[in-house]
């Protein structure tokens, strides 16, 4: 028995190439694309959006409630009455709330980002073919997955190859 | 005024890297310092140097929690002695890593990229050093906890209306947000590490800390934009952590501290004294390692500007508070400034404006800031010059306040110079133990900034 394939891997040396690769690729109808580069292509290759900033304002709005009324209710809990001023000082209570506020997004954003990218993982497949430890440097790779309905296509591994890639080859699940 | 580092078309100014680079080349020109490991002798004679100092700080502490803070050189009425000066000090130098990580990029300054990482580690490290200070500075450093807020059977908490309390927070937020902001940055790199290791453990030690990084397309853009976003996070961190601490000082009525410009004043100081640590830390290294290509000339000039820059705001701080204490007609105010200035610390004040106002202005000279010796000199004599600052402020506006009977003088004693040497050994050391182990700049910025080039021409 044959072991189950994850996708189908192409390198490119270059930018470019890369980029008309996965293009030609879309452009053929593919959907379960995956694409790999040593540093951030902009504007990316594949389509789509990200939360991050949603996340991270929620985050950063929760912070800053969580961090006023944390000192609103200590000066209840434990009221102090000095000369008569009003309990809720709530100017002295603003440079709290702002480090309450930045720290809280910048870990929920840190944990969310590590959420969305499935973080940490040990293994993936793609990592297990020997050519894939220049994604980290200077190539670039286009992997089509096996479970994209046009995988066997015959049309599809043309185009793939007319996109003429260093390598092509197929890597194990 | 030179032209700007981004032209209109985004393609970064040609000297900011050596013509003939690829992404290939600097890949192996960072990877191959921590990976092979070159010019073993420089590395441990450097880092056992320094830690031997390490190994003083450690006897420093043991003794300081033995026998009390009273082997310090602290006494009434000057409570606060080296202890907040070097506190101040390296949560300063700190600032300067912050900045240029994340204030230059959001400032599109392409410049930023080659040295990013490098001061990033420099600000952690400087905060676990500043970091120590308030905690050893406890009477009963075991209560340290007391600080946090939490349920506890006392029924107590902490005084949130203090600026003590403000510097709990906006510390140890600062020190995690820094963390989170390096490592998040040192993902992709540490992938790059995984992929490059020669040896079977050191492949897997990368990888486990790389969490799995692969470079997905995905990945990439939930990656950009927590990155932006931290960085958005960290600018007003970076300018509230050094303003509390200012209002630590600002906020008691002591003449010489209640002044509204200190924390202005001690956000440009702090980006002053932690611009001049990069330049002294960078210039040696940069020679040891060969880094010319990637750290430029050029770096080192427009970080010259602005430690002159920041330079220049000191200045102005230094003139506001003798312009208030005279305008002010208030006695305590103008005896605290003349007693600085020809008191029996005024040795200090005169070091001072020595190393601060006038040694920088040597670099208005392109011809002096384009020689090495002479910008590691200047570089240096900031840093002296700063930490002289805070013992200026903190020593000599306690030394004599209202009342001639409570004055005093302070005598810092072995315990605190070792104190002070031990955290430079600690400092250090952490330093050299990152070069080692971890890439010293950022692999992938360095990619992006090398493949914007060749699309630019």
């Amino acid at each position: 028995m044959k072991p189950p394939v994850y996708g189908l891997l192409a390198e490119f040396g270059t930018e470019a190439a890369f980029r008309t690769a996965v293009a030609d690729l879309r452009a053929a109808g593919c959907v379960r694309l995956e694409a790999y580069t040593p540093y951030p292509v902009e504007p990316s290759v594949l389509p789509g959006t990200t939360p991050m900033g949603w996340i991270m304002l929620i985050a950063g709005l929760v912070g800053a409630g969580g961090g006023f009324f944390l000192q609103w209710f200590a000066a209840r809990d434990y009221p102090l009455d000095i000369g008569g001023r009003p309990l809720n000082s709530w100017p002295a209570f603003v440079p709290i709330t702002f480090e309450l506020t930045v720290l809280t997004a910048a870990l929920t954003g840190v944990f969310a980002f590590f959420c969305l990218a499935g973080f940490p993982r040990l293994h993936h497949p793609v990592l297990g073919d020997p050519r894939f430890k220049r994604a980290s440097q200077d190539r670039f790779f286009v992997c089509l997955c096996a479970d994209d309905p046009l995988y066997a296509d015959a049309h599809v591994r043309r185009v793939l190859a007319n996109a003429q890639p260093d390598s092509m080859a197929e890597v194990s699940a | 005024m030179k032209a700007p580092e981004k032209s209109p078309l985004g393609e970064p100014h040609p000297s900011l890297i050596a013509p003939g680079q690829t992404l290939d080349s600097v890949t192996r020109t960072v990877s191959d310092i921590p990976l092979r490991h070159p010019h073993p002798r420089f590395w441990w004679t450097a880092f056992l140097a320094a830690f031997a100092l390490v190994l003083l700080l450690l006897v420093s502490i043991a003794w300081l929690f033995t026998r009390g803070i009273g082997v310090w050189g602290v006494t009434v009425p000057i409570a606060w002695g080296f202890a907040i000066v070097n506190f101040v000090w390296w949560i300063g130098i700190g600032h300067a890593g912050t900045f240029i990580s994340a204030i230059l990029l959001l400032l599109h300054q392409a410049w930023r990229t080659s040295i990013n990482r490098f001061t990033e580690a420099m600000t952690l490290f400087a905060v676990a050093c500043a970091g120590l200070y308030p905690l050893l500075h406890l009477g009963r450093p075991q209560f340290f906890y007391w600080l946090v807020p939490y349920p506890d059977t006392m029924g107590l908490w902490p005084q949130f209306r203090s600026p003590l309390e403000w510097d709990v927070f906006a510390v140890s937020t600062y020190a995690m947000v820094s963390l989170l902001f390096w490592y998040v940055g040192l993902l992709p790199d540490l992938a790059t590490m995984r992929d490059r290791a020669a040896t079977r453990w050191k492949a897997r030690v990368y990888g486990l800390l790389s969490l799995g990084w692969r470079g997905d397309a995905r990945h990439w853009r939930h990656y950009q934009k927590l990155y932006i976003l931290l960085a958005g996070l960290a600018a007003p961190l970076v300018v509230s952590v050094h303003t509390i601490v200012g209002l630590d000082f600002a906020i008691a009525i002591l003449p010489g501290w209640h002044s509204t410009i200190f924390p202005p004043f001690f956000v440009a100081g702090a980006i002053f004294s932690g611009f001049s640590m990069v330049l002294t830390l960078i210039i040696p290294l940069r020679a040891v390692y060969k880094l010319q290509g990637l750290i430029t000339d050029r770096h080192l000039d427009l970080m010259a500007k602005v430690m002159m820059t920041t330079g220049w705001l000191v200045i102005y701080g230094y003139f506001c508070e003798f312009f208030t204490a005279w305008r002010s007609g208030n006695v305590f105010e103008q005896f605290t400034a003349a007693n600085r200035v020809i008191g029996p610390y005024a040795g200090y004040f005169w070091a001072l404006m020595v190393c601060n106002v006038l040694a920088p202005q040597f670099l208005w000279s392109s011809r002096l800031r384009h020689n090495i010796v002479v910008l590691f000199v200047v570089a240096f004599m900031v840093n002296v010059g700063m930490w002289i600052e805070r013992f200026v402020i903190v020593i000599t506006s306690l030394h004599r306040d209202f009342l001639p009977s409570s004055w005093g003088m302070y005598h810092a004693t072995f315990w605190d110079y070792s104190t002070l040497a031990g955290t430079v050994g600690l400092f250090v050391a952490l330093l050299f133990l990152f070069l080692r182990f971890l890439p010293a700049i950022s692999m992938t910025e360095m990619r992006r900034f090398v493949a914007k080039k060749e699309g630019g021409q």
